[in-house]
């Protein structure tokens, strides 16, 4: 995936900071957004230190299945900083055969629906989380549907109950 | 766990006093070794859920065990170290579990709520959702991005025209498209009057909630008069599919000016109406004053935004910090309340609807002229009147409709200012004519989760008013 790197509004120090501090963190600017591409195991220690910058509103946890990349699975976490307004996203790989990623909830407590969500949905395994469990889909679903590999269409809607029927 | 907890309330028989117990090493790994068991039991090919005795019907959903330390805190909403319900001790007394929804009038929807009750005090809350999930962001990606507005603008059915403007200002900005100046201005007028009809129809609900039956008929019937203006402009009272990648889908109609101004008129005599009958009504105060509460910094961690976290005394508007659609050349004031209860989210709204309508009124007087869509005849459709005289034009019509128009890879955040908060969508193309991935931060979504965060040590009578205050709506939660 190719994005054109743009200039953005105005780059400013929080950025700098955190490029400074983290040397596995890759910046770029991608249609006019700062976006950071950041080591699984650093994701955590990342986010930290992005909220003592100043990015201190969590906004969103989710996650990509890009199939055919490696990595298989993106983790995806936007965050914001409302004085000055910037926003960060943070991108982490996760690999296909071990869909397990850090938990954030213990800088925000927020993301605890977002990484149940994305779990739910992708099966991605949030190390730390303290109830992951799903969230939309009902607790004995099997399979993760947003995963591209989920069949979609002419496949029987599970429905609680319906195995006591045959 | 000797014995199992009871099928009825999730319970464990009693709940253990914390000195004999030892604490877990991880509550983390723990609550995955319980999860686990439920997967193994499926995914080994059983025909039949086994029933270990620890589930309700309703699986795994059940208020967790009294020594999932971490779990209890997010529970209680003492997770954020300032929080006021921190002191909030666990009582040694029988307590019960009672489940608010998901079919109670009160829940705006099927919003599940799990209450655990020390007498008449909340102990903790656990909001249960996805009774109305309906995968959505998995449809989005079997449509076109021609086709997504009609799917993202039934998610939040109370605000379609945010949807279908986040929506859009994403597939602009991967296409890296301009918009003509009047298309612009008649989303921000669009979304405006949605804002005010959004809020007209939760002053009605929450003034329901709350006992002011008058309340639900006056809001209902401002809210008509924008939506029948909402109708005469897009054929539909809701989901309209008006605002498209590319601009919108007709141009205003006769004689919208004058609509425009009996919307205000209207609109701001019930307003009015409505500060008389509740802001200094003595029962309205008693259920609406410190109820609710949410701290500042609650919100930031738990990214609650929009009205709830402006009554905390954020002072911050997307419309302001991240302007969208040209809504930076109109003059609007973002009202902010420092006390974050149910009054002053009242407050809030009300003005926003003040805000709101000014801002209508100076699109209204200062509407450029020129498309209302772009010209950019690889987004764009040709016009009607060309399809009867060109082959070409028709064969072109034809593709876009069936095919659709190709976006460029990449991938994009964008954001507007929801009546319920920041409304996110963030969109993955593959270069494609459909999105490889769409996914939609729902302002309600977060607000929800924090709903532990207001209601934990307060009395049970006060779940309604502040589940009431946060709006939430169950089809942009669910998705």
């Amino acid at each position: 995936m190719t994005t054109e790197p743009t200039e953005i509004r105005s780059p400013g120090p929080p950025y700098d900071d955190l490029a400074s501090r983290f040397d596995s963190a890759e910046f770029e600017v991608s249609h006019g957004q700062v976006v950071v591409r950041v080591p699984r195991e650093d994701l955590v220690g990342f986010v930290d230190a992005a909220k003592d910058a100043g990015f201190r509103m969590f906004i969103d946890l989710c996650g990509v299945d890009y199939l055919d990349r490696d990595p298989r699975f993106e983790v995806v976490v936007n965050l914001l900083s409302l004085e000055p307004p910037r926003r960060i996203r943070i991108l982490v790989g996760v690999p296909g055969d071990d869909p397990t990623a850090p938990s954030i909830t213990g800088v925000f407590p927020g993301a605890d629906f977002y990484e149940r969500e994305t779990f739910d949905l992708f099966g991605i395994e949030f190390e730390g989380h303290p109830d992951l469990t799903r969230i939309l889909l009902p607790d004995d679903w099997v399979g993760f549907p947003l995963r591209k590999d989920a069949p979609i269409g002419s496949v029987p809607v599970q429905f609680k109950g319906s195995n006591k029927v045959s | 766990m000797s014995k199992p907890p009871d099928s009825v309330t999730g319970d464990t028989e009693a709940p253990p006093t914390g000195a004999e117990q030892a604490p877990p090493e991880s509550p983390g790994d723990q609550g995955r070794a319980k999860r686990r068991v439920v997967h193994d039991l499926w995914l080994s090919g059983t025909e039949a859920p086994v029933d270990t005795g620890r589930f309700t019907d309703e699986g795994a959903q059940e208020m967790l065990l009294e020594e999932e330390a971490a779990v209890l805190a997010g529970q209680r909403g003492t997770l954020v170290v300032d929080d006021y319900a921190a002191g909030v001790e666990p009582s040694t007394e029988q307590t019960q579990i009672v489940n608010m929804g998901p079919q109670h009038p009160a829940t705006h929807g099927v919003l599940r709520l799990q209450v655990e009750l020390d007498g008449e005090t909340i102990r903790r809350v656990k909001p249960i959702i996805g009774y109305l999930h309906t995968g959505m962001e998995r449809t989005g990606e079997a449509l076109t991005f021609m086709q997504g507005p009609t799917n993202v603008t039934r998610m939040d059915y109370l605000s379609p025209f945010h949807n279908e403007l986040a929506f859009s200002l994403a597939v602009e900005r991967l296409l890296g498209l301009e918009i003509p100046p009047r298309a612009q201005a008649i989303r921000v007028l669009m979304t405006e009057l949605n804002r005010v009809a959004s809020h007209l129809l939760w002053a009605a609900t929450t003034g329901l909630d709350l006992g002011a039956l008058s309340m639900m008929i006056y809001g209902w019937r401002e809210r008509e008069a924008v939506l029948a203006f909402f109708e005469k402009t897009t054929g539909l009272r809701m989901n309209h599919n008006y605002i498209r990648p590319g601009g919108v889908a007709a141009d205003l109609p006769d004689g919208w000016e004058e609509d425009v101004a009996a919307i205000e008129e209207t609109v701001l005599a019930g307003l009015a109406d409505y500060e008389g009958l509740l802001m200094e009504n003595p029962i309205f105060i008693e259920r609406t004053h410190g109820v609710g509460v949410i701290t500042p910094e609650e919100c930031l961690a738990y990214g609650v935004t929009g009205p709830l976290a402006r009554a905390s005394g954020i002072d911050f508007d997307l419309r302001k910090a991240f302007p969208y659609s040209g809504i930076e050349q109109y003059e609007f004031d973002v009202p902010t309340t420092e006390h974050g209860d149910v009054y002053d989210r009242f407050i809030v709204r009300f003005e926003e609807i003040r805000q709101s309508l000014r801002i209508a009124r100076q699109v209204a007087e200062t509407m450029p002229l020129g498309d209302y869509r772009s010209e950019d005849r690889k987004v764009t459709p040709p016009p009607r009147a060309r399809l009867d005289q060109s082959m070409e034009a028709l064969i072109h019509h034809f593709k876009i409709f069936t095919e659709g128009f190709k976006v460029p890879a990449g991938e994009v955040y964008e954001a507007v200012e929801s009546p319920r908060g920041e409304l996110g969508m963030y969109l993955v193309s593959s270069g494609g004519a459909k999105p490889w991935r769409l996914h939609v931060r729902g302002p309600s979504f977060a607000n929800v989760q924090a709903l532990p965060v207001m209601l934990t040590g307060s009395l049970i009578a006060d779940t309604i008013s502040a589940l009431a205050s946060v709006d939430p709506v169950m089809g942009d939660v669910d998705r």
